[in-house]
């Protein structure tokens, strides 16, 4: 299938256009070298350590919401500057090694761990321009690539601290992983297999004019896939319900039970950007990328890039990225959920369901996939009728969780009244 | 700029492939290994050539690394031995060694290398795809049967034998 360009056939000479625009004439090599440095080491720095930082408070207050209690709500409002005492009581403490330790890999795993998280963040596209790397052709695998990477950093970070935890922590993460990168890659083909690209930025560009050209609306298959997919990458990412590598009621606290200080917390940060960056992905393959479910911002992107101007473009992108960073808080939100909701299997099972079922299910839908791309036209009643029916069922579900998360929160406030009303009645 | 990166990128695959020799602990070479893999990576990525990369990535250092450091946590044995060659051994690779660097060597000398004006795939992987598919259709197909083997012999040996059954 062709992917129509309006989005980006003006601006692929450009290697640059964000700089361009700020600078207003084409920059010199040295200057896009210079813009490069300063994006890495300034706005992906920050942007890695806000998520961090956000994603842990989130975390607390979502898991106090659910076990019914509060939260941090002591530092800042509403508990927000929990994470930045945190950070400080972590740079301060005293950064401990086992003496039995394997030194050199205690040191380097926590690096390990973190540096390819930072890594994926250069394929993601925030919108029709801001992405670090315009000609990565391969970015979807890129990111799949580098974040496998990560692994190794958690499983020498296991095997390293010479401790018992530690090893069957890194011996399940190991397992784990190689196995769910199986189905991982397999429902991510499902989509690559229908509309034939592995660039993020067409993948996004795709689904730019509206909610009904959202890839998860387009087959069955792909919705299944989502399903698939998002099971997945919980794995992957080592989040509850299977997060064994670190199971705290069994193995202490798995891979980074020795782990103190600063190194400590970067295994925090890679872990939630690692989440971030998943939920990025699954937003560019399956929930429209960066574009609002009315094709509002690719309308008015291309319309003032069209017209010449300077600066609109840029604020299009920047709406882009607020959009796109949405809908990664929203899936976030959701893996939080899940994992505070749904209980903690034990490794066979974890594994049996990999290759028993979603292995299998995965190759289905793969199948599934190509006969309906083959059958199906672009373009027939079949292929919009689906489309519309399940934009709709997709609408009806999204609605229905919002629903149900603003009742869970409106109706816990109520809730907690009655708790403390009812208390001095019967202490009497 | 290209043949600086070029130096870093040969300087690390180099610095890890003699680590990997040189390391005695074999979670440590395992770890140089790491570092030959990435190197190389970055050297496919100096040529443009972005889906072997990402595809020497996802397989070598997700996969293949993952599995052998997975290996010697299972075999507690290895996991804490040093390894230390025999002097058998070291005359056998030694050998080996010297044949492999004048085969290479050999190979290197008779290659004519032309420099090719730098030519940006656009679709790259679906070029890819179309010439396994057609122009190196054999390979492909052997190699597909190859992984089958081997599919098979991994399910023969970790099949449940009768006298296992309890």
């Amino acid at each position: 299938m062709n992917v129509p360009d309006p989005y980006f056939s003006a601006t692929t000479g450009q290697p640059a256009p964000v700089l361009q625009a700020l600078i207003g004439q084409p920059p010199a090599g040295w200057m896009i070298l210079l813009w490069d440095v300063t994006l890495v080491m300034f706005v992906f720095l920050g942007l890695v350590s806000v998520v961090g930082f956000i994603g842990i408070w989130a975390e607390r207050k979502v898991a106090g919401r659910i076990q019914h209690r509060h939260g941090p709500n002591r530092v800042g409002p509403v508990g927000l500057l929990q994470s930045l005492a945190d950070g400080i009581k972590l740079v301060s403490k005293e950064d401990l090694t086992p003496t039995r330790a394997d030194r050199r890999l205690f040191f380097l795993a926590p690096y390990l761990a973190f540096a390819p998280v930072f890594a994926a963040f250069m394929a993601l596209p925030f919108g029709p321009d801001f992405i670090f790397d315009r000609t990565l052709s391969v970015s979807l695998l890129w990111v799949l690539a580098i974040l496998g990477v990560e692994v190794i950093g958690v499983i020498l970070a296991g095997w390293s601290s010479n401790n018992k935890w530690s090893v069957y922590g890194g011996m399940r993460e190991a397992c784990q992983l190689i196995s769910y990168e199986i189905p991982l890659g397999l429902s991510m083909l499902v989509v690559v297999l229908a509309v034939g690209t592995l660039d993020l930025l067409k993948l996004s560009a795709l689904q730019a004019d509206g909610l009904q050209h959202w890839l998860v609306f387009r087959q069955p298959f792909i919705a299944l896939a989502f399903v698939l997919f998002f099971i997945a990458s919980l794995a992957s990412n080592k989040r509850a319900p299977f997060d064994l590598p670190e199971s705290d009621s069994e193995l202490v606290a798995g891979y980074h039970t020795e782990y103190s200080g600063l190194r400590f917390s970067l295994f925090y940060l890679a872990e939630y950007n690692a989440m971030f960056v998943m939920s990025g992905v699954m937003a560019v393959l399956f929930l429209g990328s960066w574009a609002d479910p009315f094709g509002l911002i690719a309308r008015g992107y291309v319309r003032s890039r069209d017209a010449g101007d300077r600066w609109t473009p840029l604020l299009w992108n920047a709406a882009a990225a607020g959009v796109f960073t949405t809908k990664c808080a929203a899936l976030m939100f959701v893996q939080m959920w899940v994992r505070w909701t749904l209980p903690r299997p034990r490794i066979d099972q974890v594994l049996h369901v990999c290759v028993k079922v979603m292995v299998p299910a995965s190759l289905a839908l793969l199948l599934g996939s190509a006969i309906w791309e083959l059958l199906v036209r672009n373009g027939s009643i079949v292929e919009r009728a689906t489309r519309l029916i399940l934009a709709a069922g997709g609408v009806a579900i999204m609605v229905a969780m919002a629903g149900l998360i603003v009742a869970a929160f409106l109706g816990g406030r109520q809730n907690q009244q009655r708790l403390f009303s009812v208390r001095p009645a019967g202490g009497g | 700029m290209l043949a600086i990166l070029f130096y870093i990128f040969a300087a690390i695959t180099l610095a890890g492939a003699v680590g990997v020799v040189v390391a005695r602990h074999i979670v440590h070479a395992a770890v140089q290994l790491l570092l030959t893999l990435l190197g190389v990576a970055g050297l496919y990525f100096l040529l443009d050539a972005e889906f072997l990369a990402a595809a020497q990535l996802v397989i070598y250092v997700g996969g293949t690394l993952v599995l052998i450091i997975f290996g010697v946590m299972l075999t507690s044995n290895l996991g804490t031995r040093l390894l230390h060659a025999t002097k058998i051994e070291s005359a056998v690779v030694a050998v080996a060694a010297v044949c492999l660097l004048s085969a290479l060597g050999i190979a290197i000398r008779a290659t004519h290398f032309a420099s090719v004006p730098r030519v940006i795939e656009v679709d790259q992987s679906r070029q890819l795809g179309y010439s396994l598919l057609s122009d190196h259709l054999l390979a492909f197909e052997v190699a597909s049967l190859l992984m089958l083997a081997v599919m098979i012999g991994a399910a023969y040996l970790a099949r449940r034998r009768p006298k296992d059954e309890v």
